[in-house]
């Protein structure tokens, strides 16, 4: 078979080639921005972020807090949710489904003014943290159970019948064969969405959880300089993104093996 | 082993796999073959306690088996299967493959599967195999490192599905003399296959199952000497067109 000409498959570019384009790249974009704020004659001074970086470093540190804490409980939320829409109780099934269409059709800003305001007054939840880690992780968990629903669909039939001519129960099966190969094959998408939430959980400023947004509109109704607060902080979330989006490389390659069908 | 179907029908929602499927005999070893869609992976699958006959009976050595994963679970332990092909564990290294049914199933200490396991890899050529993932075998090493995890159990019958179909004929070969060698030891077999040299010489009785049912049953020399039936006839007519 002829391969691609477009794409890159089975080509192997040097080091020198892969250096000089990544710099043609960087020069690109940094040159447009700067051309940007140039042309509204912005003149940005980052100095002035320096005195607030212990508000700053907590923000930061309560974002990775409520991601963190967000994703265990999101994917602990999906994977009910996931194998609930299989499981043979109707009632739960349609629970299920039903919970997984409406958080998916709706914003998070609305979940998020619906939950805080309705039903958490209405059930006594006063602390922000703990009500902002559960509304966040309630909106990913919708997103996370179609991401185990397809992990476990994308399983063949066949090797359920090789686990069971094995003399494997049904445990062992769960354990030695769905379970790994799911994780295998949903490693890629459940880091992306582990950048999303990391995003997402700046949206919880609205209930002034003090996250790393929130941080940043209380400093600049302080120096007045959204420009080089908003820049900054943008900054920082890719840190972290980039963070997970590296380490999911890694991974990937770790669990990837390949499937001959 | 005695095996005995008694009337057993398979149905998929609509779709006839099996019709009134009778037999009793001793396995030693037993060539199936037929042409596609006759029903004979349905048959060595209901065989295997993979899936359940709509209607009939499946006795074994005189007991009538009990398609419930409990029963079905000591069953396994003495009738092993091979599938046609991607039969291991994908995420597994071929050590692995081998060393879980030993150590899940059996409950045999981890130090002794991997003994045996290494045992089999050595006799059948596969010792350079053992760290590797299904992907980095050829299709040929990943039969018989399944054929290798089938019998590490020591089953008393093995099931193959037309475990060469997906192979090169060089690897075909491997895998088939790795096959012989386990007959003679002892294993009995039952194996779909398209190879009717094999069929021919190293299985004794050969079955022919056409249109969902047995059409034609016997002694495999007889049964290639003299077919009864005319839909025998065109189908061995068919298949050895080509051969040399
Ligand atoms: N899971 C299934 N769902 C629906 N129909 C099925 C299923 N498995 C088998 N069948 C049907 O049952 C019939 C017998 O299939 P089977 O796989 O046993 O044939 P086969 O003799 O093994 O054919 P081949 O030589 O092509 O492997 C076919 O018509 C097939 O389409
Ligand atoms: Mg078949």
């Amino acid at each position: 078979m002829k391969e691609d000409r477009f794409l890159t498959k089975g080509i192997n570019p040097s080091k020198f080639h892969k250096i000089s384009h990544i710099a043609i790249v960087v020069l690109v974009l940094v040159g447009f921005v700067w051309l940007s704020v140039h042309l509204i004659g912005l003149e940005l001074d980052f100095g002035t972020l320096f005195q607030y970086r212990n508000r700053l470093w907590q923000g930061f540190l309560m974002t990775i807090l409520i991601s963190v804490g967000s994703l265990v409980v999101s994917l602990f939320i999906g994977l009910i949710a996931a194998l609930g829409q299989e499981y043979k109780v109707l009632f739960l099934q349609y629970f299920c489904k039903t919970y997984v269409q409406i958080i998916r059709g709706t914003p998070l800003l609305v979940q998020i003014y619906f939950f805080y305001y309705i039903i958490g007054t209405a059930w006594g939840i006063n602390n922000r943290y703990i009500a902002g880690i559960v509304i966040l992780s309630l909106f990913e968990g919708a997103y996370i159970a179609e991401i185990i629903r397809g992990g476990i669909q994308s399983i063949d039939r066949q090797k359920y019948e090789i686990a069971i001519s094995l003399g494997l129960t049904s445990y062992q099966t769960f354990r030695f064969v769905t379970f790994p190969l799911v994780l295998s094959r949903i490693i890629p998408a459940l880091a992306g969405q582990f950048s999303s939430i990391i995003k997402d959980s700046s949206l919880l400023s609205v209930i002034a959880v003090i996250e790393l947004t929130q941080t940043t509109q209380e400093i600049s109704a302080d120096n007045f300089r959204m420009f080089e607060n908003y820049i900054f902080v943008g900054f920082l979330y890719f840190l972290l993104t980039f963070a997970v989006t590296t380490l999911s490389k890694k991974w990937e390659k770790r669990f990837h093996y390949e499937r001959r069908i | 082993m005695n095996v005995e179907f008694k009337a057993i029908s398979k149905y998929f929602q609509d779709q006839t796999a099996l019709e009134n499927v009778n037999f009793h005999d001793d396995v030693s070893s037993l060539a199936i073959i037929g042409p596609s869609g006759g029903g004979k992976s349905t048959l060595l699958r209901i065989m295997g306690g993979l899936i359940s006959p709509s209607h009939g009976e499946l006795l074994v050595d005189g007991r009538q088996l009990r398609f419930d994963r409990k029963s079905l679970q000591a069953y396994h332990k003495k009738v092993g299967f091979v599938f046609q092909s991607n039969g291991l564990f994908e995420h597994m290294t071929a050590l692995e493959n081998v060393t879980l049914p030993l150590v899940q199933s059996l409950g045999m200490d981890r130090k002794e599967a991997v003994h045996i396991a290494d045992s089999l890899f050595e006799r059948f050529g596969l010792h350079d195999q053992r760290s590797k993932h299904p992907y980095q075998m050829s299709g040929g090493q990943q039969q018989r490192v399944s054929i290798a995890r089938a019998v590490s159990v020591k089953p008393v019958l093995l099931l193959l599905d037309e475990p060469t179909s997906a192979l090169d004929p060089e690897y075909t070969a491997d895998v088939l003399d790795m096959l012989r060698e386990l007959q003679k030891e002892g294993l009995k077999t039952m194996i779909v296959t398209h190879e009717m040299g094999f069929a021919k010489h190293a299985c004794e009785k050969l079955l022919f199952l056409s249109h969902h049912t047995v059409v034609e049953y016997g002694y495999s020399n007889d049964v290639f000497k003299n077919p009864k039936t005319h839909e025998l006839q065109s189908f061995l007519d068919l298949v050895l067109e080509w051969k040399v």
